[in-house]
């Protein structure tokens, strides 16, 4: 009884105790980071998990014995750790740019696979995979291609569905069908017309998400911009609440709308592109973890970011264990596992909301 | 004293002028109504002042000063505005919609303060809201988001008013109580008014648009006379000094303009 008080007042809807649910969040990242890291087709013990990250801290590393084998630390540090930490990474990513993109279009179905976004982004990073247009970026060819293709595909959807000032939903989802239709159309043109067969299968495995050939080199971009974008809409978390009350409002208390949607815009493709070019379209994330965030602790800003990143990056994280362990050894990828998930839950909020609508 | 001196705004959403050549002058204190039928242009005219709109030709000076040269903030800080947009898709509480008029008095890095609270809590005090703090502003009916926008824009802490249309689709005790309200407020006011006899209750002056043009002005006894009535909106009416309110009060005659048409109606039936 106690325990379900205390509960109750720290995770509350009227007044949530962010320090408490903040603590408990990262918490209980770490913990699954550390059973995701355990598991897979060949798993590896918590405790195991545990001491070989201990004994790669500077300083503790003579400390600690190692009681464990050497494949089992090779599986750990070079595979499941850098894998594990991109799925966060991209998780929390993915949702931030869904929460994102909710206040651009002031619509909470807004997610960037949804939007065609995701679609985009990989037709534009498909042409830079297999035939090395973009090249001239040099190692960031693939996350250039991908930022350039979502930004593209987000103003696209944003104008087609911008109607006398508004945002219309209808407008939103279906022009968002019809661009990652001809996205996809054109990722399947020039993966046919493919110069080898290997990029080839890459392609099409990497289309649908997947976090399996994830690198340490894969890490360091991905986070650099996921901390930038956050700290940039953590600072406008203001703009992005009034966003919500619609335009005019939001310009007559003194938000310049046009300055800070163009911003919006900016921070959600380079995000998307940015994730995308290493994790394939995951779908849905964007859509899932900002909508258990609102009923958490509600539609403010301040809070949604941070909370729905953790929730986002926990979610990815626990998809792809399941993707490596469902069909093992063969591996799913993870984009359609959330699709399964995702999928019922968008159908859910798009009843929920048209029957709100005829009330 | 002129606080606000609209001078010549014109401006189209097209091809043609939605609103030509409206001049209009607010003085301190004054409730000032902007009347019309139908697709007249006072929103039009509100959202070019709220800068919602750029007019395409025309000057505006607020206290002095041209309005357009203000960046949006500084005129978050001089006119606090309720428009017609009152649905949030997002859940809410009523507490941090009303926070939400803090926004402008707020710089990159601050924080809400334990005196923007007692603002807020003021503001909900004064339009008796003050237990509904914590519910979900979603759930609210029509009248009580009203008085919410009302509280956020009294938590803005501006003296000048743009009002537009507040009372639409209200029941008539929220259409009273959410114009009292206003009215206690003793700041400036400039509204879109739709109801005539709500106009004559609560303005000082009248400005009335048709067609996007200021036809006539004044006090509402000089203009909401049956000619002029007739003239703007096409009815006939008939209007009187209320004994109780001394205000002017409008009663509408329906048909007495083609009595001839209805009673034949009525025969073949």
């Amino acid at each position: 009884m106690k325990i379900r008080r205390l509960f109750r007042r720290n995770f509350n809807r009227a007044d949530p105790n962010m320090a408490v649910i903040i603590l408990v969040l990262t918490m209980c990242a770490l913990v699954s980071m550390i059973a995701a890291i355990g598991l897979g087709p060949v798993s590896v013990a918590p405790d195991s998990v545990a001491k070989i990250l201990l004994s790669r801290i500077p300083g503790l590393g003579g400390v600690i014995q190692q009681t464990w084998a050497q494949l089992d630390q090779n599986i750990v540090l070079g595979l499941r750790l850098p894998r594990v930490c991109l799925g966060m990474i991209v998780g929390a990513s993915l949702a931030v740019t869904g929460v994102t993109m909710q206040a651009l279009v002031r619509n909470n179905l807004a997610d960037p696979f949804i939007l065609g976004v995701s679609s985009g982004a990989s037709a534009t990073a498909t042409l830079g995979m297999l035939f090395g247009a973009f090249a001239v970026f040099g190692k960031y060819s693939l996350s250039i291609s991908a930022f350039i293709g979502a930004a593209v595909t987000i103003i696209f959807v944003y104008a087609i569905s911008r109607v006398r000032g508004r945002i219309n939903i209808t407008q939103l989802l279906l022009s968002g069908v019809a661009i990652s239709m001809i996205a996809d159309g054109i990722t399947r043109i020039i993966t046919l017309s493919a110069p080898n067969a290997l990029g080839l299968h890459n392609a099409t495995f990497w289309m649908s998400g997947s976090l399996a050939g994830a690198k340490w080199g894969y890490l360091t971009l991905p986070l650099v911009v996921l901390l930038a974008c956050m700290a940039v809409l953590m600072l406008n978390y203001r703009g992005l609440n009034l966003l919500l009350l619609g335009e005019e409002s939001a310009g007559a208390l003194g938000v310049h709308t046009g300055r800070l949607q163009k911003m919006l815009v900016l921070v959600a493709s380079l995000m998307a592109g940015v994730t995308i070019a290493v994790s394939g379209a995951i779908g849905f994330v964007g859509l899932m973890a900002p909508h258990f965030t609102r009923l958490l602790v509600g539609g403010d800003h301040r809070k949604v970011l941070p909370i729905s990143a953790l929730l986002g990056g926990i979610l990815v994280v626990w998809v792809d264990v399941v993707a490596r362990m469902a069909l093992a050894p063969e591996e799913l990828p993870v984009g359609i596992l959330t699709a399964i998930i995702g999928g019922p839950i968008f159908i859910f909020l798009l009843k929920r909301r048209t029957k709100e609508k005829k009330q | 004293m002129i606080r606000l001196n609209v001078d010549k705004l014109t401006f189209s959403y097209g091809d043609a002028d939605a609103i030509s050549e409206v001049t209009l002058d607010v003085e301190r204190g004054e409730f000032v109504g902007l009347i019309g039928p139908n697709g007249s242009g006072k929103s039009t005219v509100l959202k070019n002042l709220y800068r919602a709109l750029t007019p395409d030709a025309g000057g505006v000076t607020l206290d002095g000063g041209d309005l357009f040269r203000l960046s949006h903030k500084q005129s978050a800080l001089k006119l606090g505005v309720v428009g017609q947009e009152n649905d949030v898709p997002f859940d809410f509480l009523v507490e941090e919609i009303v926070a939400m008029g803090r926004s402008p008095h707020k710089k990159l890095f601050d924080m809400d303060t334990a005196w923007d609270k007692q603002i807020v809590h003021h503001a909900l005090e004064h339009l008796g809201m003050a237990g509904m703090a914590k519910r979900s502003y979603l759930n609210l009916s029509g009248g009580e988001k009203q008085r919410v926008l009302i509280a956020r824009v009294i938590a803005q802490e501006t003296d000048f008013l743009l009002l537009d249309e507040p009372t639409n689709h209200l029941d008539i005790s929220y259409q009273l109580q959410i114009l009292d309200f206003v009215k206690r407020l003793r700041v400036t006011v400039l509204s879109a008014i739709h109801d005539l006899n709500m106009a004559a209750l609560y303005c000082d002056r009248l400005f009335v648009l048709k067609a996007g043009k200021i036809v006539l002005s004044g006090t509402p006894e000089e203009v909401l006379t049956p000619e002029n009535i007739h003239s703007v909106y096409g009815v006939q009416c008939d209007t009187m000094l209320h004994p109780k309110t001394g205000k002017l009060t409008i009663t509408y005659l329906p048909g007495i303009n083609e009595p001839e048409a209805l009673i034949t109606d009525f025969k073949y039936q």
